[in-house]
C-alpha cells in the first residue's frame, strides 16, 4: 500500500490533475456554506465592474460577483459528473458484466443495443430530450447519464471477456463457481482499475456536455450558477467586458484538464500493461 | 467482396429503420400528446384540436409513422409549424452552411491531426513529443464553445479581422460570396477542429508507434529498406487502421458540436434551425433534423466499414466466414 | 577507417569477420553489458550454428551484425563483411547491403510479414529496391522464388495475403525473401522454433538445400542441439554474452571442454536410459543480465570454478587442432574455448 502511495506521489499526471479535481471538490464543498458574496445578490450600479480587491473577477451584467458564481458552479459541474457517471456505472457495469458472463444472444443484444445508441449522437439525444420535457438540470443530466450507460457496459464487456479466459477463472470454473461468483469475486476486482481510469474520462465528457447544453439554455436553469451559462451571458457583453467570457471557460478547461491528467495517471499507475509509454 | 458489402449494406438499412423507430416513438411517449407540448399550456381547446387535426393525431400511430417514413423516402417531409414550409426545404437551404462548416473543420482536422502525430511518433519520446502531447492535452479540455468565443474576442473584437457572427451567404446577390462565406465560416471551423484535432493526434500517434514496432518493420528494415520507406511503404497504411476508425466516430461528433458552434456564431445552418425550432417547441422539424442527422452519422459510419474493409484484407475474410 | 582484409595470405577477406563485438544497452535497470566480446570467422559457403539459453546474447548478435539494433544500442568491436566495415557505415549505406549482401529470417513467421500486402509484393519489395527490377519482372522473379522454396500452389499464393497461409508457409516466404537477392550471408534466428514438429525438419532441410545450391554462408541461431547436428559444420556455445566455446559440429559432439557446455550436453535426455535415472541440471540460475558477475559468467554455477575464474573473463584458448583435409579451411575446424581450467578437465578426464 505504501509503495503505491509512492509511485503515485511521484507520478506528475496524476499528482497534477489530482491537485485540480481536489480544488475542485473544495471549492465545490465551500461553496455550500460559504461565498465572498450571495450569489443572488444583485448590484446593478455595480455591473460589468472589473477585477478589483473587492471582486477577484469583477462583476457580470446584473452586479454580480463573478468569483462566488464560478465557486458555486463548481457545484453544478460536480453534481453532473458524480450522477452521470454513477447512472453509466450503475447500469453499464452489470449489463457489460452480464454479456460477457452470459455469452450468446445475451451479448449480441447488449452491444448491438450499445452500438445502435452510439450511432445517436449523446449532444442530439439531450437536446431532443429537453425539447420534450423542458430545459433543465435533471432531464440533462438523464441524457448524459444515458449515453454513459453504452459506454461502459462497452468497456465491461471488452475487459471482463479477457479475465473469462485467464485460467485461474478456467480453474474457478472446472471447480465448480458459479458464474455469479465468479464475476463477483474474479471479474469484478480485475477490471476495476478499467473502470476507474474510465470514470474518469466520462466525468470530464460529461461536464463539457452539461456545459454546452447551459451554453445553449437547455441546461441548469436560474438562478443556480452554471459555468456554460456564465459563458453565453458573457457573450453578449464581449465588447463591454470581454474578461467575463475568460473566466467560466478557465474553470471548465481546469476542471476537465485536472480529470484528464489525473485520469492518465490513473491508468499508468493501476495496471502498467494499460501504459502507453515506450 | 460483395457477400461483405452487402452484410454492411443490410445493417445500414436495418440501423436507419430502427433509429426512424426510435426518433418517432419518442416523440410519441410525451408528457400530454404533441399538440399540447407545441401549444404550451396556455393553449385553448379550439386550438389544440385545430393542431391535433393538423398533425393527424387521430390516426394510430403506426398510420403516422408509415406516413412519415413513406414520405421521406419518396422525398417529402413535414410541414414545419413555425416556418409553414416543408422540413426538407429548410434542412436544404440550412445545409449550405452546415455541410462546408463540416467538411472544412474536418479538413483542418485531418491535415493537422495526420501531420502531428506522425511527426509526434517519429520523434518519440523527445522534447518535441511532449511539446505535442501536452497540446493536445490541452486541446481536450477546451469547451469548443469557449475556444470559439475566445476566438471571436481575439480575432473579431480585438483584431476586427472578421465580424463576430453571422453568415453573408455564399452569392452575391444575397450579399455576400465564396471568399466571404469561407472566411465566416473560418472561425467556427477552427473553434469545431481543435478538439477532433487534439484526439486524432494522440490516435494517430499512438497508432504510428504501435505499428512501428511491430515484427514486419523489422522484416523491411532486414530486407534494406531506408526508416523512411518503412513509415510511408509500411507503417503507415496499418497505423491508419485505428485512425480511420476514429475519425468515423469523430464526424458524428463534428455533426452535434456544429449544432453548439453555429449558435455561438449565429449561422444560419442546421444546428442553429434546430436550436430555433425547440425554443418554437416546432416538434415536426426537431424530429426530422435529428432524424437526418443520425442518418448522416449512420452513413458515415457504414462508409468507414467499407474503408476499412479495403484497407485490411483481413476483415473481408472474417467477415465472410462469420 | 581502412578495409584490410582479416588475413593476409588469403586471396579473398572471409565472408564474415566478428573482432571483439560489444552491444551496451540502456535499460530502465541501467546500463547494461549484452554482449560482452565476441569473435568468430565465416568463410563462404560455411555453415555456423550459434546455440546458447535465452538471454545469452545469440540474437543479439545477429542484429548487431544485421546492424537492426535500435539507435540507442552501443555497438563496439568489429563486423566485416567481404572485408567491408558494417560497424562504420551509415544507415543509409547498411541499407544496400541488407537484403542484398545479407539477409536474415526470424523466429516468429505469424508476425513477420505485413499482413496488408500481398505475398508477391513483400518477396518483389528487395528485388526492386535493391536491383532495381520492374514490377513484373519482380512478380515473376517472385513466383520463381516461391517455387524454388517449394511453396505448394505458388501461382495462387502470389495474390494471397499473410492471414491466409499457415506457420510453415509463411516461413517458405521469408526465406523466399531472404534469398530473393541471393545474398552471401543468411542468418537464420530460430527459424523453426515456432512451427510444429513435422514442419520444422522440412524448413530447416530446405533452409540447408538453398545454402548450397547457392554457396552461401550460413549464420544459424537456436537453443536445440539436436538441430546443431545435423545442420551445421561447425558450432559456437555462447553464455552470459559471450562465446565460451567453440568447434567443428563432429568434434563437439564427441568431446567437450567447456564445463557449460559439458552441462548442456549432460542435461539432454537419452533414449535406453534405466527408469528412475534423474535428468541431469545446471545447478543455479543465469544472471541477471544486469548483474554480469566480473569474471567468467558462468562462475558461480561451475563445479569446477575457483578464485582467478572470477577475476577477469578468460580469455579464448585453442585446444589440439584437429585438421581433415576435406575441410575448405583449417580455421572452420580449430576447437576453441574459454575456460581458465580446460586442461586441468581434460587430463582428469
Amino acid at each position: 500500500m505504501n509503495q503505491a502511495f509512492k509511485r503515485a506521489i511521484q507520478h506528475p499526471s496524476f499528482v497534477a490533475g489530482s491537485a485540480v479535481v481536489l480544488l475542485l471538490l473544495v471549492s465545490a464543498v465551500v461553496s455550500m456554506f460559504w461565498s465572498p458574496y450571495p450569489v443572488g445578490d444583485i448590484d446593478i450600479p455595480n455591473k460589468l465592474a472589473a477585477s478589483s480587491a473587492k471582486h477577484w473577477f469583477g462583476t457580470d451584467s446584473l452586479g454580480r460577483d463573478i468569483a462566488s458564481l464560478l465557486l458555486v458552479g463548481s457545484q453544478n459541474s460536480l453534481l453532473v459528473g458524480f450522477i452521470a457517471v454513477g447512472i453509466g456505472l450503475g447500469a453499464g457495469v452489470p449489463l457489460g458484466l452480464l454479456a460477457s458472463a452470459k455469452r450468446g444472444w445475451v451479448e449480441e443484444v447488449v452491444m448491438r443495443a450499445a452500438d445502435f445508441t452510439f450511432a445517436f449522437p449523446a449532444l442530439l439525444s439531450a437536446i431532443l430530450l429537453t425539447s420534450i420535457y423542458g430545459p433543465g438540470l435533471v432531464v440533462s443530466i438523464t441524457a448524459i447519464g444515458i449515453f454513459n450507460i453504452p459506454v461502459f457496459s462497452r468497456i465491461t464487456r471488452g475487459a471482463a471477456n479477457s479475465v473469462w479466459t485467464r485460467d485461474y477463472t478456467l480453474a474457478a470454473r472446472a471447480a465448480g463457481k458459479s458464474k455469479w461468483a465468479i464475476t463477483w469475486e474474479h471479474v469484478l476486482p480485475n477490471i476495476a482499475s478499467v473502470l476507474i481510469v474510465q470514470a474518469t474520462v466520462q466525468f470530464a465528457i460529461a461536464i463539457l456536455a452539461e456545459a454546452a447544453l447551459s451554453y445553449l439554455g437547455l441546461g441548469t436553469q436560474p438562478p443556480q450558477p452554471s459555468w456554460g451559462r456564465m459563458l453565453n451571458e458573457a457573450q453578449s457583453q464581449m465588447f463591454q467586458a470581454p474578461m467575463l467570457a475568460v473566466y467560466p471557460g478557465v474553470a471548465i478547461a481546469l476542471a476537465v484538464l485536472g480529470l484528464n491528467l489525473m485520469g492518465d495517471g490513473l491508468r499508468d499507475l493501476l495496471d502498467p500493461r494499460l501504459s502507453r509509454t515506450r | 467482396m460483395s457477400s461483405f458489402v452487402f452484410q454492411r449494406l443490410l445493417s445500414f438499412f436495418i440501423t436507419l429503420a430502427v433509429t426512424s423507430v426510435v426518433v418517432f416513438g419518442v416523440l410519441e411517449w410525451l408528457p400530454g400528446n404533441a399538440a399540447q407540448v407545441i401549444l404550451g399550456e396556455t393553449a385553448t381547446p379550439e386550438s389544440l384540436a385545430a393542431m391535433e387535426e393538423k398533425l393527424g393525431l387521430n390516426q394510430p400511430a403506426l398510420s403516422r409513422y408509415l406516413q412519415w417514413t413513406g414520405g421521406l423516402l419518396q422525398g417529402h417531409s413535414g410541414m414545419s409549424i413555425s416556418y409553414d414550409t416543408p422540413t426538407a426545404d429548410l434542412m436544404l437551404e440550412r445545409m449550405h452552411v452546415t455541410l462546408p462548416l463540416a467538411i472544412m473543420a474536418m479538413s483542418f482536422t485531418v491535415l493537422i491531426a495526420l501531420s502531428l502525430g506522425l511527426y509526434a511518433a517519429s520523434k518519440q519520446n523527445s522534447a518535441a513529443d511532449a511539446g505535442v502531447m501536452s497540446l493536445s492535452q490541452l486541446g481536450l479540455a477546451l469547451p469548443n464553445f469557449w475556444l470559439a468565443i475566445l476566438l471571436i474576442l481575439l480575432f473579431a473584437v480585438h483584431l476586427q479581422w472578421v465580424s463576430a457572427g453571422g453568415f453573408p451567404g455564399w452569392t452575391e446577390e444575397d450579399g455576400g460570396g465564396i471568399w466571404a462565406g469561407v472566411a465566416a465560416l473560418l472561425l467556427p471551423a477552427m473553434a469545431l477542429a481543435a478538439v477532433q484535432t487534439a484526439i486524432l493526434t494522440r490516435v494517430t500517434r499512438s497508432a504510428v508507434i504501435e505499428s512501428m514496432s511491430e515484427d514486419y518493420v523489422r522484416t523491411a528494415r532486414a530486407k534494406g529498406l531506408s526508416k523512411s520507406q518503412v513509415l510511408w511503404g509500411h507503417v503507415l497504411r496499418n497505423a491508419m487502421i485505428p485512425v480511420v476508425t476514429v475519425m468515423g466516430l469523430q464526424f458524428g461528433n463534428l455533426i452535434t458540436s456544429a449544432i453548439v458552434i453555429e449558435n455561438v456564431f449565429v449561422l444560419p445552418g442546421i444546428g442553429r434551425l434546430i436550436f430555433q425550432a425547440i425554443a418554437n417547441r416546432d416538434l415536426i422539424v426537431v424530429r426530422d433534423v435529428v432524424m437526418l442527422l443520425s442518418a448522416m452519422v449512420i452513413l458515415i459510419n457504414f462508409l468507414i466499414d467499407l474503408l476499412y474493409a479495403w484497407i485490411d484484407p483481413r476483415i473481408k475474410t472474417v467477415a465472410a466466414g462469420s | 577507417m581502412t578495409n584490410s582484409s582479416a588475413t593476409s595470405h588469403c586471396e579473398q577477406p572471409p565472408l564474415l569477420a566478428v573482432q571483439d563485438l560489444r552491444v551496451a544497452l540502456q535499460t530502465a535497470h541501467g546500463h547494461v553489458d549484452a554482449l560482452r566480446g565476441v569473435s568468430f570467422v565465416m568463410q563462404r559457403g560455411e555453415t555456423l550454428g550459434l546455440i546458447g539459453e535465452s538471454g545469452c546474447g545469440k540474437s543479439l548478435t545477429a542484429l548487431a551484425i544485421m546492424g537492426l539494433l535500435p539507435a540507442r544500442a552501443q555497438v563496439n568491436g568489429s563486423v566485416r563483411l567481404n572485408g567491408t566495415e558494417l560497424t562504420q557505415l551509415s544507415d543509409a549505406a547498411l541499407c544496400k547491403v541488407r537484403g542484398a549482401r545479407m539477409a536474415m529470417i526470424f523466429q516468429e513467421p505469424m508476425t513477420a510479414l505485413n499482413p496488408l500486402h500481398p505475398i508477391w509484393k513483400q518477396i518483389a519489395e528487395p528485388l526492386q529496391l535493391h536491383q532495381g527490377m520492374s514490377l513484373t519482372a519482380a512478380k515473376a522473379r517472385a513466383l520463381e522464388l516461391l517455387e524454388r522454396v517449394q511453396l505448394p500452389r505458388a501461382k495462387e499464393r502470389l495474390e494471397a495475403y499473410p492471414h491466409q497461409l499457415s506457420g510453415g508457409q509463411r516461413q517458405r516466404v521469408m526465406i523466399s525473401i531472404a534469398l530473393a537477392c541471393q545474398p552471401d550471408l543468411l542468418i537464420a534466428d530460430e527459424p523453426t522454433t515456432a512451427l510444429d514438429v513435422t514442419v520444422q525438419k522440412e524448413v530447416l532441410s530446405l533452409i540447408r538445400q538453398l545454402v548450397n545450391e547457392d554457396g552461401m554462408g550460413l549464420l544459424l541461431i537456436s537453443h536445440d542441439l539436436g538441430l546443431m547436428r545435423d545442420q551445421v559444420d561447425r558450432v559456437m556455445v555462447m553464455y552470459g554474452g559471450t562465446v565460451v566455446e567453440s568447434a567443428g559440429t563432429p568434434d563437439l559432439f564427441r568431446t567437450r571442454a567447456h564445463p557449460y557446455t559439458q552441462g548442456l550436453f549432460a542435461a539432454r535426455p537419452q533414449l535406453g536410459l534405466k527408469r528412475g535415472t534423474r535428468l541431469q541440471t545446471i545447478p543455479g540460475n543465469v544472471p541477471e543480465i544486469f548483474n554480469w558477475p566480473q569474471g567468467c559468467a558462468f562462475a558461480d554455477r561451475c563445479p569446477h570454478a575457483e578464485s582467478s575464474c572470477r577475476i577477469t573473463v578468460p580469455p579464448a584458448e585453442q585446444i589440439h587442432a584437429n585438421l581433415n583435409a576435406d575441410t575448405p579451411s583449417m580455421q572452420s575446424h580449430e576447437h576453441w574455448v574459454s575456460c581458465l581450467k580446460w586442461q586441468q578437465l581434460e587430463a582428469s578426464a
